[in-house]
């Protein structure tokens, strides 16, 4: 029978199973959900654009190393999560951007938000786009240079260098009617158009959002609600002359408004933990980035909105909790003392 | 199917090694060790002395206050030892050893109940807490106080089989084999508490355990309700099974019988069963022997006090590499130092977990995920619960986030992909509060004490 007596016993606290899923299996799930996003970009841009988001992600696993090194803390680079980072970042830079600017906006997201606020789960500012923000201070030229896709070379002498939402933001109607006779409705769905590394195809986007919602990494709430929320608004704020419908699909298929619905705002260290809190982060998202695109200087919102609506994060988690399970109201409360 | 609770988790039920294999009679332990607590309550005083001869169903521990339950010899034979020894709740605890002497010699003062099918609530509450029957599913809140507690006061009675904790078969294969024992069980409840239907909630994961009581329910034109509810973790828990099954709430720190409700678990009912058609206090229990360690996973009855080593004997013994052994699920239950512990009245399961599956992390870091929120059945957030308590604010735990409303399912942790130790710290914090709240109790009463001193 059994030797009890030389069992190696451990004891310890209940629950004694645990689900299989971690930090590393999620980062795992996220990277594999933008690799759909990742093949268009390496056909619709050339071969450079694997080099960017290679150069992005071993920068931001080098710094993360170094600081952890530096700082004598345990390392942290398994969890994987500095590779979504530099993904991300390579994601929302121009094809054509310097591989240094790359290294130098790794170090901001990564050591500046991500590891000086505590490292994961810790900052309060989706460390991607805060790089992406600090580059488009740092280089504006390079930054808002774009390239055409090779799926449109036939325009090459049409637009060069202009995004959809850049030719939008004119607002008139013959810039709009330029736009749509160059760009059909499928080329922005599918991503033949200029643009930011990653965000060009809504559809690879698409994808790899319902592979987040499949394996349950993400709800629907932020990303219905951001997206919803622009939808609307363009539908209902069309310039005179310009179709609405039309209008709407160009603005909900343009520029980042994908990849920072889906990748972005649902950011776990930066936005509410509760999902009526997501629902309101990502109607708060859809509103600046319309105000943004509409009235501010920039074509583009998705990056501002997101970052304005990380700081109020902490206020939505604060204001907006759970009524828990057989809660006593407090008037009932006051009345028995 | 009926309404559901807020949360819950869907961990593999791993039921299948053992929700085919009918109970079993373990063969007579050669002694028995009967601890005199298993209860939630005052431990009993030990009325028996070594060289006593001892009956099956003899009383040997005399209750040791109001919230306790009188405890009885579960074999015939000799007291051994009167001593204290390896508790399962930790420690060492004053327990009873007898010696089998293999006659199961019946005590004299085993006899049914007169009437069983008439019995008033009063006489339900005296047999009930003599036979010291006490919350079996793990809990062991002695069930004489809840009965007298809510006789009057509930419209609902619920028989809990959901046996929502994985590897747990034990109320599966009892519904499947003694249903007459569940519906007359119950029926004895619905006539005490002047119901005319009592429910029963189990899960959809026994489906034919639930036909078979129905078969049962109709043959005796019973006047009892099988409720099917969804396959989920904690289904089984008190608060959550009363929403499942009433739509009620039962008020924050408030008990069931507040939402007019009642809850037994279906091993408690077959215990009343037994002590009114039978007149057999609480002796044997049957336990689920599983895991990954256990190389012939069963379902066992055996005598209270069997030490569970004679349980895993039974099932084939324990693999080399078993690393950690469990009394009770593996979502609640206890993880024990020793095989010297011996079964209990609260003991559902004995588990044992071999190779590497302890999921440790050494440097857990949040990420915010906001999964523990997602599964929480009580609504608490545990990711910001654990972030106050270790920066030591246990006052806001406590006052904002409600830590004490926290019923320690496990659920949050199981789903943690950080593996943060949540319900563990949720423990701690429960203690610190009510550490505090004596030592103020402690003061307010030292201070009425000098005040009365100086008045005299």
């Amino acid at each position: 029978m059994t030797d009890y007596k030389n069992l190696k016993l451990i004891a310890s606290s209940s629950p004694h199973i645990r689900s299989v899923e971690n930090t590393r299996s999620i980062m795992l799930d996220v990277i594999i959900a933008m690799l759909p996003a990742l093949f268009w970009a390496i056909y619709n841009f050339g071969f450079k654009a694997l080099l960017s988001v290679v150069v992005s992600v071993v920068a931001c696993l080098f710094w993360e190393w170094l600081y952890r090194k530096l700082l004598k803390k345990p390392q942290s680079i398994g969890d994987l999560s500095a590779v979504v980072t530099g993904v991300l970042l390579a994601f929302v830079c121009p094809p054509e951007l310097p591989w240094w600017a790359l290294v130098i906006g790794a170090f901001f997201s990564i050591v500046v938000v991500k590891q000086l606020y505590g490292g994961i789960g810790c900052n309060f500012l989706n460390p991607a786009l805060a790089g992406r923000a600090i580059l488009l201070a740092s280089y504006a030229t390079a930054m808002t240079t774009w390239t055409l896709p090779s799926s449109k070379k036939e325009l090459a002498d049409v637009i060069s260098t202009a995004t959809p939402l850049q030719i939008m933001k004119e607002g008139t109607v013959e810039k709009f009617t330029e736009l749509t006779t160059n760009y059909s409705v499928a080329d922005m769905f599918i991503g033949r158009v200029g643009g930011s590394l990653g965000e060009v195809s809504a559809l690879a986007l698409l994808l790899g959002g319902a592979w987040l919602l499949i394996r349950k990494v993400i709800s629907w709430h932020t990303p219905v609600a951001f997206i919803g929320t622009v939808a609307i608004l363009t539908l209902i704020s069309a310039p005179a002359g310009i179709d609405n419908v039309q209008y709407m699909l160009y603005n909900v298929f343009g520029g980042g408004l994908m990849l920072g619905a889906i990748f972005m705002a649902t950011d776990y260290a930066t936005s509410p933990v509760t999902k009526p809190g997501q629902l309101i982060f990502g109607i708060g998202c859809g509103l600046i980035t319309c105000f943004i695109r509409r009235f501010g200087s920039y074509p583009e919102g998705v990056c501002y909105s997101i970052l304005i609506m990380n700081c109020t994060t902490w206020l939505l988690d604060k204001y907006i909790r759970p009524t828990i399970y057989g809660a006593v109201k407090k008037e009932k409360k006051e009345a028995a003392k | 199917m009926a309404q559901a609770f807020f949360g819950g988790v869907h961990p593999n039920d791993m039921k299948a090694a053992t929700n085919e294999k009918a109970i079993e009679k373990l063969e007579a332990p050669a002694e028995v060790v009967i601890p005199m607590s298993m209860h939630i309550g005052a431990p009993c005083k030990p009325i028996v002395a070594v060289g006593d001869k001892v009956k099956i169903g003899q009383r040997i521990g005399e209750p040791g206050g109001f919230v306790s339950a009188p405890i009885h010899a579960s074999v015939s034979g000799t007291v051994k030892a009167v001593e204290p020894r390896p508790y399962s709740m930790g420690g060492t605890m004053m327990s009873v050893v007898i010696e089998n002497d293999f006659q199961d010699t019946v005590s004299e003062d085993v006899k049914p109940a007169a009437d069983p099918e008439n019995l008033t609530g009063e006489q339900l509450v005296e047999i009930v807490k003599n036979a010291g029957i006490v919350g079996q599913g793990g809990a062991t809140f002695p069930t004489h106080v809840k009965i007298s507690s809510a006789l009057g006061k509930v419209d609902y009675v619920i028989i809990n089989a959901a046996e929502c904790e994985p590897y747990i078969t034990g109320d599966h294969r009892t519904c499947l084999e003694r249903p007459d024992q569940v519906i007359k069980g119950a029926t004895v409840l619905a006539k005490c508490f002047g119901l005319d239907k009592v429910y029963i909630g189990i899960e959809a994961n026994k489906q034919n355990a639930a036909d078979v009581l129905n078969e049962k329910i109709r043959e005796l034109n019973a006047p009892v309700v099988v409720e099917v509810l969804h396959t989920r973790y904690p289904q089984g828990a008190e608060k959550q099974l009363v929403q499942a099954v009433s739509g009620r709430q039962v008020p924050s720190g408030k008990l069931p019988a507040d939402a007019g409700c009642c809850i037994f678990n279906l091993n408690t009912t077959c215990a009343i069963y037994r002590a009114v058609y039978e007149g057999m206090p609480v002796v044997s229990k049957i336990v689920t022997v599983s895991g990954s360690g256990v190389i012939e996973p069963k379902n066992i009855e055996c005598p209270i006090g069997t030490p569970i080593s004679k349980l895993f004997d039974a099932c084939g013994g324990l693999k080399e590499d078993t690393y950690k052994l469990i009394m009770g699920g593996p979502m609640m239950g206890l993880a024990q130092y020793s095989v010297d512990v011996s079964v209990g009245k609260g003991t559902g399961a004995m588990l044992a977990f071999a190779g590497d599956e302890e999921k440790y992390e050494e440097n857990p870091q949040c990420i915010r995920c906001g999964k523990c929120v997602g599964v929480c059945p009580i609504r608490l957030e545990p990711v910001f619960m654990y972030k106050y308590l270790m920066k030591g604010d246990v006052d806001t735990w406590q006052n904002v986030l409600h830590g004490m409303d926290c019923i320690e399912c496990g659920a949050c942790t199981y789903t943690c992909p950080a593996r943060l130790p949540l319900t563990h710290a949720f423990r701690l914090g429960k203690q610190q509060v009510n550490n505090a709240r004596m030592a103020a109790k402690a003061k307010a009463e030292a201070e009425k004490a000098a005040a009365e001193k100086k008045e005299a």
